[in-house]
């Protein structure tokens, strides 16, 4: 029963974050309420004890993702009216998204009520389970190599994207640190020797420590 | 005494839960107030000057000692400017939103071998998820102010968080392939066996990149160019006054208190005794409990003032250079080597 009430209300805050990305004309607004849609779809899958997978959510996706998108989304100046100038052309497109996942969901409840009850949940598991460590154990055993080769696309993406994107700007002033760290105190003091050591210049009364580096 | 033990037995575990839930609140807050007074102490030491010693005292000794209080009732009493052009709902819930994680995170720490809120086996990633949702609220309370310095202090923070989390991320791994678990609390166990079993031996370059993340992602000084009072007034903070400021000052103290206790579990053995197996065992000292965990994190506390006092605050194009091209390769090098080292059996630990 609890577990329905937070259910429900979890649903209730997603649908709305949901229909706030979409309608708000704000672009910061829209990128806030989708973080907000990410945070109770993590409370969501937290309800069906897929801790790991929640965690991960928040942490990749609003962590890290959302924190760039916003970042982007802040710095530049959106035109939001040349952006809906063109809405109506793609009005086909989203009508018929919109109807399959329509479809979609009225399957599901046509499939419950045939008998087959795919609504209902997996049965509650034994307290001492562990979705992390049974996720690991899976993944690091069974799909190693598909795990492996995933981290390699991801690499090389990484690799590419900053490959096209970086470009050098002549005469920049940048410091090399390690000519820096390099330096010696040979390559900027010179010692020269101090021809008034002695004599009636400014520097007489000093000794010879004043006549130093000039 | 005994008669409370057995009515504490027969609580339910969620009242149970939320005793130590509001415990631990009330205590941060209070560390939190002593903390910012114990920095202007130590800075004021370290400056040859005697810090704030003028409201309050203990029969004479600790002059100064209620001064956390002093500032508390003044910055409520202030009014909270609203500047005219900003975005009213923002401006208000961005110091809501880096306060909670900062608080929220301590329900996975273990604090004593028997006490930990919530414990849970993702407890690590949780940790680290909830760190770095607090940067939202630097961001949000730049861009709701709408005022050109809030706004370049909020875009070097997210910057400087979004690089130097990676660093982190990246220490914390190595913590993980020694300890063979995300549980704080049995990240702290595989640590058992006296200092030498310690991670930050085995597994010192990772230690000082976690170190000088963590001070980069609080945001406080050699790393505070999201405040840079000299270029950019305040940063993110600057059109806040009043308590809302002040909601500021506290998550920031609550992230370096939070960060302090993190290294003590990653990698100084949380609430183990450092003379664990040097002494006997019924020793006092060489017993686990709540007060080496403080005591480990109120020496990083003091690091983080140290720091404050001694170093310049670095340039931006600097920090960006030290977190990926310094911290990040230095992980990757030691995640290898103590990969080698969990394979091989070399050091203390033996994975599961």
């Amino acid at each position: 029963m609890f577990v329905q009430i937070l259910f429900y209300a979890f649903s209730a805050v997603l649908i709305a974050a949901a229909l706030g990305v979409i309608l708000s004309r704000n672009p910061v607004h829209s990128a806030l309420a989708l973080v907000l849609a990410f945070f109770t779809s993590a409370a969501l899958w937290l309800l069906i004890e897929v801790e790991f997978l929640a965690i991960v959510l928040v942490l990749v996706y609003v962590g890290a993702v959302m924190v760039l998108f916003l970042f982007v989304v802040m710095m530049l100046d959106i035109n939001v009216e040349g952006l809906r100038s063109g809405f109506t052309r793609y009005a086909w497109l989203g009508a018929l998204t919109a109807l399959v996942v329509i479809v979609q969901m009225v399957s599901v409840y046509w499939v419950k009520g045939l008998g087959i009850d795919a609504t209902q949940g997996a049965p509650p598991l034994p307290a001492d389970y562990s979705n992390t460590r049974a996720l690991g154990e899976v993944l690091y055993t069974q799909y190693v190599y598909p795990f492996e080769l995933a981290a390699m696309l991801l690499l090389v993406a990484i690799v590419a994207a900053i490959a096209l994107t970086m470009r050098r700007r002549p005469g920049l002033k940048a410091q090399d640190v390690a000519k820096q760290v390099a330096v010696r105190r040979e390559d900027r003091v010179r010692i020269v020797k101090d021809v008034d050591a002695g004599g009636t210049g400014p520097g007489a009364g000093g000794g010879t420590g004043e006549g130093g580096a000039r | 005494m005994s008669g409370l033990l057995e009515i504490w037995g027969t609580l339910p575990a969620y009242a149970q839960a939320t005793f130590w839930i509001l415990v631990v609140t009330v205590a941060l807050i209070l560390s939190v107030a002593f903390t910012t007074l114990w920095e202007r102490k130590v800075i004021g030491w370290m400056q040859l000057r005697k810090g704030p010693n003028r409201v309050g005292s203990i029969f004479g000794l600790l002059p100064g000692i209620f001064q956390p209080f002093a500032d508390v009732i003044k910055l409520l009493l202030k009014e909270v400017v609203l500047p005219s052009k900003a975005n009213k709902w923002l401006f208000r819930v961005a110091p809501a939103i880096t306060l909670v994680p900062a608080f929220a995170a301590w329900a996975v720490m273990p604090l004593d071998p028997g006490l930990v809120i919530a414990d849970i086996d993702a407890g690590l990633l949780y940790v680290l998820s909830l760190t770095s949702v607090g940067v939202y609220g630097i961001i949000l309370a730049g861009w709701a102010a709408n005022s050109k310095y809030a706004f370049l202090g909020a875009m070097r923070s997210s910057a400087q968080v979004v690089a130097y989390e990676i660093a982190m991320g990246f220490a914390l791994v190595g913590v993980v392939m020694a300890a063979g678990t995300l549980n704080l609390g049995d990240i702290v166990r595989a640590q058992q066996g006296g200092v030498g079993d310690w991670f930050f031996i085995w597994l010192f370059p990772l230690f000082v990149v976690y170190l000088i993340a963590g001070v980069a992602e609080t945001n406080r000084a050699p790393f505070d160019v999201a405040e840079g009072e000299s270029e950019i007034v305040a940063g993110f903070h600057v059109e806040y006054s009043g308590i809302a400021f002040a909601l500021f000052f506290l998550a920031e103290y609550a992230n370096m208190i939070l960060i302090s206790a993190l290294t003590a579990v990653f990698f100084l053995g949380g609430w183990l005794s450092p003379f664990e197996g040097l002494l006997a065992a019924d020793n006092a000292l060489a017993k686990p409990g709540f007060h080496w965990l403080f005591l480990k994190l109120f020496f990083f506390l003091t690091c983080f003032m140290w720091y404050r006092a001694t170093f310049p605050r670095y340039r931006y194009d600097q920090i960006m250079r030290l977190g990926w091209k310094v911290l990040i390769p230095v992980t990757l090098v030691w995640i290898a080597v103590a990969a080698v080292m969990v394979h091989f059996r070399v050091g203390p630990w033996s994975p599961n």
